[in-house]
C-alpha cells in the first residue's frame, strides 16, 4: 500500500467479509467486461520520497531561475521581490486543504479573507463590487467583454493593438466561442489611436472597449478621455491593469471604468512559470448581479454576531445552471489569500514606495541603455510605468543571447507579434533589480562587456 | 476555534508597516513628472500593520477553517483527499516556481519535460491521445472540450450542431459550460437506478445534438452499465461524447474514458491527483482528447523535437481555438500532480481507486441501516443517502444533520445535491481515511438520527454550537448585498 493510504491488509479483509465479497475485483463488476482494464497503466515505478526529491531537484535544477539570473523579463509576470511571510501564512493546511467555504461555520477564515481582498480591490481600483477572483488577468478580460455584451445587449467588442497579446487571445477564442464580433484598433504611438476608436463606435454595434494600462508596451493610457468618447457611444470602458501598479497610478474608477479586470501576479505570488497566480475583476454596482464567480458578503449569524458568507449565488452555475453568467466555479483563492497578506505588509506606503522606486530604476536603466547609442524608446514622450518598449540596433534574438551568455535574462522581443516594431524589446525593471544588475546589463547590451 | 475576528480595517493604524524596501541605489526621480497627470490623487486604504501583526491576523483566520489536515472531509464530488506535503515542497523549489514563462526554451527544458511527461501520464491513464495542461480549473476545462467540440463540428462544415445533452443529475457546471461556449442544452432523464436512460437518449439524438456530457461514475456514484450503448448511440447520430472527470478517482488502473468511448475529457488535478483546494482554487482542468480532436488544442502544445522540449505555438498549429488563458496552464498545480503520479506509480495509482471504492461501499453499509441509499448493488468512490425520510418522519432536515455533523467535528457530505434525490446527502470518504475514521463517522451519523428521533428538530435549529459563528442570515446578505469593508468617512 502507499504511504497515502492508511488501509492495512487486515482491514481490507475485514472490510470486504463486512461487505460480503471476495475481492476488491467484485465492487467493480459494474463495468462491463469489455472495458475493464487487465495491465497496469503504463507509468514510471514509484519513488520513494527520498528519491522522488533527487529527482525533482534535478528537473528544476536543468531550469534555469531567478534566483541566479537577473530577470528584465515582463509582459504579464514580473519578478516582485515576496516578503517570507507571505508563503508562511499560505502554507497553513487550514487555507490550503481547505475546500470552497460553502458551509460558512466551518470557513470564516476563508470567506473573511475573501471579504477583505474584495475590499483591496475596490480600494485599489476605485468600483464598488469585487468578486472572489478569476483564473488570471487573461480570462478575465474576456469574461468582462461577455459581461459587457450582456449588459448593454451588444455584440461587438473593441480592443487595442497594445493590449497583451495573450490576452488579446484569449478575448479572441471567448469571443468566437459566445458568437461576439470583435474588432482590433491601431495604437498611435503605444496608446490606443482615437481616431480609430470613434470610428469603429460610429457603427453603433460596440458592447465596450477593452483598454490596457498601463498596456503591454507600459504605456499609460487616457483613461478619462477615453471613457468618454466610449461612453457617448452607450457602450462601456473595460480597464485591464494591474494592482501592483495601481499603488502609484490613478484609479479607473475614477476616470470613468465600467469594469476593471486585470492579473494580480505582481502582488505576492511568484512567477511559478505563469501561474498559478489569479486574475481580478471589479465592477460599478448597476453591473453587480452580472458579475461571474464568487462572491463573498457580509451578514449576521442567529445570535446576531457578524458573519460572512457566499452571496449573490444565484448568477452562478451551481444554481442557475444553463442560465449562470459564467461557468466559474474554482477560481485562485489561495492565490488572493497571498495577495491580502501581501498587500496587509506592504500597506499604502509600501505599495507606492515599490511604484516610486520602479520608476527611478527604469529611468536609470533606459538611461543607460540610452547612452550606449544603441537603444532608443519606441513611445517618447509617452509616460509608462514598469515596462520600456525600446528599439535596438541588432535583433533582439542576437542580443538576449549575448544577455543570456553573461547571465541576464533579457527583455521580450516584441516583433514577432508587432513586426511594424522592427527590433522592439521590452525591458521590465522591478524593484527587486539592482544598480550593478542594470550597469551589468546595459554594458552587455551595449557590446563592452 | 477562535471568536470572530476584527477586520484587517479595523486593525489597520496609520504609519504602521511591515516591510522594509532596500534603500534606492538609483537616483531619485519625480514621479509626478514621469507620470504626468496620472497619479492617484487619494492612496487606497490598505492595512497599515506590522509584520507580526499581519502573521497573527491571518494565522487566527486560519484557525477559523475546518481542512483537511484537521480531519475527516467527504464532501461528495469533491474528493477531499490527503494532500501529500512532498507536493508543496516540489512545487516551491525555485527551479520550479521562480521561473519566468517567457524565458527562452532552453532555459526551462525541465519544466516542458515535466508537463511533456505529465501529459502523457494522464493520457495513459485515461486513454486519450493527447493531454493540454492549459485550463485553469474544471469548469475551464470543460469549456475548453466544448470548445473543441464545437471547432470539430465546424471543422466538417456541420453547423446544425447546436444542443449539448446532459443528465439531470450533472453538476452544474456541465449545463453552464455549454451555455458559455453558446451551445443550447437539453437535459436527459435518469431511470430509476439513477443511470441515464437509454431510451430517453435515442428520443433525443438527431443531427443537431453537438455532445453528450456525461460523468461516470455518475453524481449517484454508480457505474453508467449501458455506457457502450451511450457513447454508440451518440457517434451514431454523428456526436461526441464528454466525459466529466470530476469523479475519475474510482476508475484510475480499473477502466479507461477512452476505452468506453469518451472522445473529450477533463481531469480535476484538484481532486484525483491531490493538489490541495486551497479553500476554492487554485485548481487544474487539464483536457484531454482522441487522435481526431488534437489539431484543435488550445495553443501552445509541448512537442519533442530532437530530444529538446519546445512549445509549438499557434503559427504551427492552424486548427487550433486559440489560448483559454495566458501562458501554460497553473503550473505550480501541474509539478503537485506529477509529484504525486510518480510517488504513487501504477500499483499506487490503482490502490487509489480501490480503496476509494472499497472505503465508499464500507461506509455506505454502516449508513444503510439509518439512512436509505440513493443507489442498488456496490457503489463506486461515492454515494448518496437518502435524507427524505428522516425530514419526514422527524422533520429533521439534511442541512440540520449537516451542522450537526460540524459540532461532531467532520465536515458535512454534500448536501442537495445530486437534485434527484430528495434532501440529498452525498458521501465520499476517499482512499485516505482509515477504517477507524469511516466506523466512528458512521457512528457519529447514528447518533445524530437518534437524536432526531428523540428530540425532533428544535434540537437542531441552534446548531452548530461549536464554531465561531452560528447559521448566517443569507437572505439578508443577498438583500443588501454589504460586498467591502465600509470605511467610516
Amino acid at each position: 500500500m502507499s504511504r497515502y493510504i492508511p488501509a492495512t491488509a487486515e482491514d481490507r479483509r475485514r472490510m470486504l467479509e463486512y461487505l460480503g465479497v471476495g475481492s476488491i475485483d467484485d465492487l467493480f463488476s459494474g463495468i462491463p467486461e469489455k472495458v475493464r482494464q487487465k495491465n497496469l497503466p503504463d507509468l514510471p515505478k514509484a519513488l520513494p520520497e527520498a528519491e522522488m526529491i533527487r529527482d525533482l531537484r534535478k528537473l528544476a535544477g536543468s531550469n534555469r531561475n531567478a534566483d541566479d539570473l537577473p530577470c528584465f523579463l515582463g509582459a504579464g509576470v514580473y519578478d516582485h521581490f515576496i516578503p517570507a511571510a507571505v508563503d508562511s501564512v499560505v502554507s497553513r493546511g487550514e487555507f490550503t486543504t481547505s475546500y470552497t467555504p460553502y458551509q460558512p461555520e466551518v470557513a470564516q477564515g476563508t470567506l473573511q479573507a475573501i471579504f477583505q481582498y474584495q475590499t483591496m480591490v475596490c480600494e485599489l481600483t476605485g468600483m464598488e463590487v469585487s468578486n472572489a477572483s478569476m483564473y488570471d488577468g487573461a480570462s478575465a478580460a474576456a469574461e468582462a467583454a461577455v459581461l459587457a455584451a450582456s449588459a448593454v445587449k451588444k455584440s461587438r467588442i473593441l480592443w487595442g493593438r497594445n493590449v497583451n497579446p495573450q490576452t488579446r487571445d484569449v478575448l479572441r477564442t471567448y469571443c468566437w466561442s459566445r458568437k461576439l464580433d470583435h474588432t482590433e484598433l491601431p495604437a498611435e504611438n503605444g496608446r490606443i489611436d482615437a481616431k480609430a476608436l470613434e470610428s469603429a463606435l460610429a457603427d453603433g454595434d460596440a458592447a465596450a472597449l477593452v483598454v490596457q494600462s498601463p498596456s503591454f508596451f507600459g504605456t499609460i493610457e487616457d483613461l478619462k478621455s477615453l471613457a468618454e468618447t466610449v461612453h457617448g457611444a452607450g457602450a462601456l470602458l473595460i480597464v485591464s491593469t494591474d494592482l501592483l501598479a495601481l499603488g502609484l497610478l490613478e484609479a479607473p474608477g475614477k476616470l470613468g471604468a465600467d469594469i476593471v479586470a486585470g492579473d494580480g501576479q505582481s502582488v505576492g505570488n511568484a512567477m511559478s512559470f505563469g501561474g498559478p497566480a489569479f486574475g481580478f475583476i471589479a465592477v460599478s454596482k448597476p453591473l453587480m448581479r452580472k458579475m461571474p464567480g464568487r462572491i463573498c458578503g457580509q451578514t449576521v449569524d442567529s445570535k446576531g454576531r457578524r458573519t460572512f458568507v457566499l452571496t449573490l449565488q444565484a448568477r452562478e452555475q451551481h444554481i442557475r445552471r444553463e442560465k449562470a453568467t459564467s461557468n466559474i466555479c474554482s477560481n485562485q483563492n489561495l492565490c488572493i489569500v497571498a495577495a491580502s497578506v501581501y498587500l496587509s505588509l506592504m500597506g499604502p506606503a509600501g505599495l507606492r514606495e515599490i511604484g516610486e522606486q520602479i520608476i527611478a530604476k527604469t529611468e536609470y536603466a533606459v538611461g543607460q541603455l540610452e547612452k550606449t547609442g544603441k537603444f532608443r524608446r519606441a513611445f517618447p514622450g509617452v509616460p509608462s510605468f514598469r515596462e520600456t518598449a525600446l528599439l535596438c540596433d541588432e535583433p533582439v534574438d542576437e542580443l538576449n543571447r549575448r544577455l543570456l551568455d553573461a547571465g541576464i535574462i533579457g527583455g521580450y522581443s516584441i516583433e514577432p507579434r508587432y513586426p511594424d516594431l522592427k527590433n522592439g524589446w521590452l525591458l521590465a525593471v522591478t524593484e527587486s533589480r539592482t544598480k550593478e544588475e542594470i550597469d551589468r546589463l546595459a554594458a552587455v547590451a551595449g557590446g563592452d562587456a | 476555534m477562535a471568536r470572530t475576528m476584527e477586520t484587517l480595517f479595523e486593525s489597520s493604524r496609520p504609519g504602521r508597516k511591515g516591510y522594509a524596501l532596500p534603500e534606492l541605489d538609483v537616483p531619485v526621480v519625480d514621479c509626478g513628472s514621469v507620470l504626468e497627470g496620472f497619479c492617484r490623487e487619494k492612496a487606497p486604504r490598505l492595512p497599515e500593520m506590522a509584520e507580526v501583526d499581519v502573521v497573527r491576523h491571518f494565522t487566527r483566520l486560519s484557525k477559523l477553517n475546518y481542512s483537511v489536515d484537521e480531519g475527516f472531509y467527504p464532501l461528495g464530488s469533491c474528493t477531499m483527499k490527503y494532500n501529500p506535503k512532498i507536493n508543496e515542497a516540489a512545487a516551491r523549489m525555485p527551479g520550479f516556481a521562480r521561473i519566468h514563462p517567457l524565458q527562452p526554451e532552453e532555459t526551462v527544458q525541465g519544466a516542458l519535460r515535466l508537463m511533456y511527461d505529465l501529459s502523457a501520464m494522464l493520457a495513459e491513464i485515461t486513454g486519450m491521445d493527447a493531454v493540454t495542461l492549459q485550463p485553469a480549473a474544471g469548469a475551464h476545462g470543460e469549456q475548453t472540450g466544448l470548445m473543441m467540440i464545437k471547432a470539430w463540428h465546424e471543422s466538417r462544415g456541420d453547423t446544425k450542431r447546436t444542443k449539448v445533452i446532459v443528465p439531470d443529475s450533472a453538476h452544474g457546471t456541465n449545463p453552464a459550460s455549454a451555455t458559455v461556449t453558446g451551445f443550447g442544452t437539453v437535459e436527459v432523464a435518469s431511470d430509476a437506478d439513477g443511470m441515464v436512460d437509454l431510451e430517453s437518449l435515442k428520443s433525443l439524438m438527431d443531427d443537431s445534438v453537438a455532445a453528450l456530457m456525461l460523468t461516470n461514475p455518475n453524481t449517484l456514484g454508480i457505474f453508467e452499465k449501458h455506457i457502450l450503448e451511450l457513447t454508440e448511440t451518440v457517434h451514431r447520430a454523428g456526436g461526441l461524447v464528454y466525459y466529466d472527470g470530476a469523479n475519475a478517482n474510482a476508475i484510475m488502473g480499473k477502466t479507461r474514458p477512452g476505452d468506453m468511448g469518451f472522445d473529450v475529457l477533463h481531469l480535476n488535478l484538484h481532486k484525483t491527483f491531490s493538489t490541495p483546494h486551497g479553500g476554492g482554487g487554485p485548481g487544474s482542468g487539464a483536457v484531454g482528447v482522441k487522435a481526431e480532436l488534437e489539431p484543435f488544442l488550445p495553443a501552445p502544445v509541448v512537442v519533442l523535437r530532437d530530444g529538446r522540449y519546445a512549445l509549438a505555438g499557434e503559427s504551427e498549429r492552424p486548427r487550433t481555438i486559440g489560448r483559454v488563458r495566458s501562458f501554460f496552464g497553473n503550473f505550480g498545480v501541474l509539478v503537485r500532480a506529477y509529484t504525486y503520479i510518480r510517488t504513487l506509480g501504477p500499483e499506487g495509482i490503482r490502490e487509489v481507486s480501490e480503496m476509494a471504492v472499497l472505503n465508499a461501499n464500507y461506509l455506505a453499509k454502516r449508513l444503510s441501516g439509518i439512512y436509505p441509499l440513493a443507489h442498488r448493488g456496490h457503489c463506486m468512490h461515492e454515494f448518496v443517502l437518502n435524507g427524505g425520510p428522516l425530514k419526514h418522519e422527524t422533520g429533521v432536515s439534511s442541512m440540520d444533520v449537516a451542522k450537526a455533523l460540524i459540532d461532531a467535528g467532520y465536515h458535512p457530505p454534500t448536501v442537495y445535491f445530486p437534485l434527484i434525490v430528495p434532501e440529498a446527502l452525498m458521501v465520499e470518504p476517499t482512499e485516505t481515511e482509515s477504517r477507524e475514521t469511516l466506523d466512528r463517522f458512521a457512528e457519529t451519523m447514528e447518533a445524530i438520527a437518534a437524536k432526531a428521533r428523540a428530540e425532533g428538530p428544535e434540537a437542531f435549529h441552534d446548531l452548530p454550537v461549536t464554531t465561531p459563528v452560528s447559521r448566517p442570515d443569507e437572505t439578508t446578505a443577498a438583500r443588501n448585498p454589504i460586498l467591502r469593508w465600509q470605511f467610516e468617512e
